[in-house]
């Protein structure tokens, strides 16, 4: 397989509903072995422009090349050489793991002699081999998204798009989720297209574009991103919070912001800064925290608002709720 | 780069070119593990197998062996010629375990839908008709084995059945689960949630099936019944199973044409009855590919 000098090109996507507007126009472009991360909260866009990209949705405007191939044209020449895992399961649970990519290797046209070594190539590279021949109704969570992205993989594509793939998973198994992914990209040299709203997931992508409002607000590897906030996080906490605020703005020049009794300051040092907060001020100081900026204080940042699971929670809630309730019906 | 971009159009050109037989073969691979999918799930569901296997017996033992006794004395059973009620119904119960599989597992459509595989399916770079034949074939397929599971009963009710009359059977049993699959195919093909299902169920499946003359023979029926009768297709698919399996038992002709389906009186050849139903079972499957074809 050779790697792709630029896996997917998108120059003005424009999704319009009737009078909603899903997705503003966004530009983008993947390199080949890439992990790139589309990052933002529920309803910003994310799941409307994966499915442009892999042509199950048709864009309202603009253009879009995936593996070199104009998804408006030849929207089946895209589909042979990407690899889908969907937002929500679309395994055949009665059916065995093995059984499910079997069926995903015919209806892709993977050839009959290579069939069989490829299908278990990839339950070995995913871990599956053990399980391979029980149904999948009897499988976790975690081995469903695997048997997911194994199936995805069989064809050989290009690109792996993942929708949300670790959302509902515990904090172990998206993990492993990911290490599989870094894997899957090291020994197959594939690139990977995926959306989260995860904000420490986006952390292990190459790079990630922030996505708010149809509209991408920012573009860059998680270093860079995070530099945009200006260097490191001071949280510290004062019995006499006004004082210390005050002193902290006219004897440090740094105007910090108060969140309760937490005061929350961007600085360019932190390491420099934190015996200086503690030697001038008369306030007494309870206690410092020092950190890097994580994606969070991004977000809040280009944002104005945070990213919070529980804000556009419920149909997420709701899909879990479907998914344990599939995993035990079937 | 844009040398690149030429070569990369150029080659993807050249694959278009040979794209026909590749397609064709790539349709064919899809239908048939399309198809091959529904019998592994209707082999490995052996509670549904039992489960719809109970119905048709149910209804020929007990339905029938009660109607049976109290008709002993009425004209058109016990005065021709010695035919019995569960002799005269037991070709239509196969035809009702045919009806009610054929649409059962094309309707399976809907239940992936819910539980997502559709997605998979339909997101696969194949021809959108491969997904509804491959279904029609599978539904046709359940529908067949269990028809011909229900000729084994054939002693128990007082029906010999030859070697000639069972390979006379199996095409137009054949037939008849092919056009009510593909019927199916075209109904889940439109319907986007299990609600619909319970409707087909209840509007659609059980008038089909107490019109069909299944269960009674569809002679000297008021006009307005005779007319629905004429329209169900299901008419079309079980009269010439009963005419089959009623000449084997030794009856007159004119006997078994009397309790046959007739238009204006005339009777059908069993040869245009199957026609009728293979052209049914067609137009259905083009409706059903259309509608598939549409969807996004």
């Amino acid at each position: 397989m050779t790697e792709l000098e630029t896996a997917i090109q998108a120059h003005g996507l424009v999704k319009r509903y009737g009078e909603l507007e899903a997705v503003r126009g966004i530009d983008l472009e993947v390199q080949g072995g890439e992990i790139f991360g589309f990052l933002g909260p529920n309803g910003a866009g994310k799941s409307t422009t994966i499915s442009i990209l892999c042509t199950l949705l048709t864009p309202t405007a603009g253009t879009a090349r995936v593996a070199g191939i104009d998804v408006m044209q030849d929207p089946a020449g895209v589909r042979q050489r990407i690899g889908l895992v969907f937002q929500d399961p679309s395994l055949d649970d009665q059916l065995t793991g093995r059984e499910n990519l079997e069926f995903h290797a015919f209806i892709y046209s993977v050839p009959a002699s290579i069939r069989r070594r490829r299908i278990d190539e990839m339950l070995e590279l995913l871990q599956l081999t053990e399980r391979a021949g029980s149904q999948v109704r009897t499988f976790s969570g975690g081995m469903k998204r695997r048997l997911e992205i194994a199936r995805g993989m069989l064809h050989e594509p290009q690109i792996l798009f993942l929708d949300e793939p670790t959302l509902g998973l515990d904090p172990q198994t998206r993990q492993s989720i990911w290490n599989h992914l870094n894997e899957l990209r090291s020994r197959k040299g594939i690139t990977i297209f995926m959306t989260t709203h995860y904000m420490d997931e986006a952390e292990y992508c190459d790079r990630i574009a922030i996505i708010d409002r149809g509209k991408i607000v920012a573009l860059g590897t998680p270093d860079q991103l995070k530099a945009m906030v200006g260097g490191d996080v001071v949280t510290m906490t004062s019995s006499q919070p006004e004082a210390a605020a005050r002193e902290i703005t006219e004897l440090l020049g740094v105007t910090p912001s108060r969140q309760n009794g937490t005061l929350r300051m961007e600085v360019a040092d932190g390491k420099a800064f934190v015996p200086r907060l503690v030697r001038e001020l008369i306030a007494p100081v309870d206690t410092v925290t020092l950190r890097r900026p994580s994606l969070d204080d991004v977000f809040v940042k280009l944002t104005g608002h945070a990213i919070r699971d529980e804000e556009a929670g419920t149909k997420d809630q709701m899909r879990m709720m479907g998914r344990a309730w599939m995993g035990r019906r079937r | 780069m844009s040398t690149e971009v030429a070569i990369k159009q150029s080659s993807d050109a050249a694959r278009t070119q040979h794209v026909p037989a590749n397609i064709r073969m790539a349709s064919l691979r899809a239908i048939y593990i399309i198809w091959y999918r529904d019998i592994l799930r209707y082999w490995r569901d052996r509670w549904r197998l039992g489960a719809s296997l109970a119905q048709p017996l149910l209804f020929l033992i007990v339905f029938g062996s009660g109607l049976s006794s109290s008709l002993k004395g009425s004209t058109s059973f016990g005065a021709s010629g010695g035919l019995s009620y569960i002799q005269f119904m037991y070709p239509g119960i196969i035809g009702m375990a045919i009806l009610f599989t054929a649409i059962f597992g094309a309707m399976s459509i809907v239940w992936d839908r819910e539980f997502g595989f559709l997605k998979e399916v339909l997101v696969a770079p194949i021809d959108r008709s491969s997904v509804a034949i491959g279904k029609a074939l599978g539904g046709t397929t359940q529908a067949m084995i269990q028809g011909l599971i229900l000729l084994v009963l054939a002693p128990f009710v007082g029906v010999k059945l030859s070697v000639l009359t069972v390979l006379t059977l199996i095409p137009l049993a054949a037939v008849l689960a092919f056009g009510l699959s593909s019927f199916g195919v075209a109904l889940a093909s439109t319907m986007k949630s299990m609600q619909g299902f319970q409707v087909v169920m209840n509007f659609l499946m059980m008038p089909m099936f107490f019109l069909s003359g299944a269960l009674f023979p569809l002679s000297g029926l008021p006009g307005w019944m005779t007319v629905l009768t004429r329209l169900d297709p299901a008419s079309y698919g079980i009269d010439p199973l009963r005419r089959v399996v009623l000449s084997q038992s030794g009856l007159p002709s004119a006997v078994i044409d009397k309790l046959g389906l007739t238009i204006n009186g005339q009777v059908l050849p069993i040869m245009l009855e199957a026609g009728i139903m293979l052209a049914f079972g067609i137009v259905m499957l083009a409706i059903a590919v259309v509608s598939f074809k549409r969807r996004d």
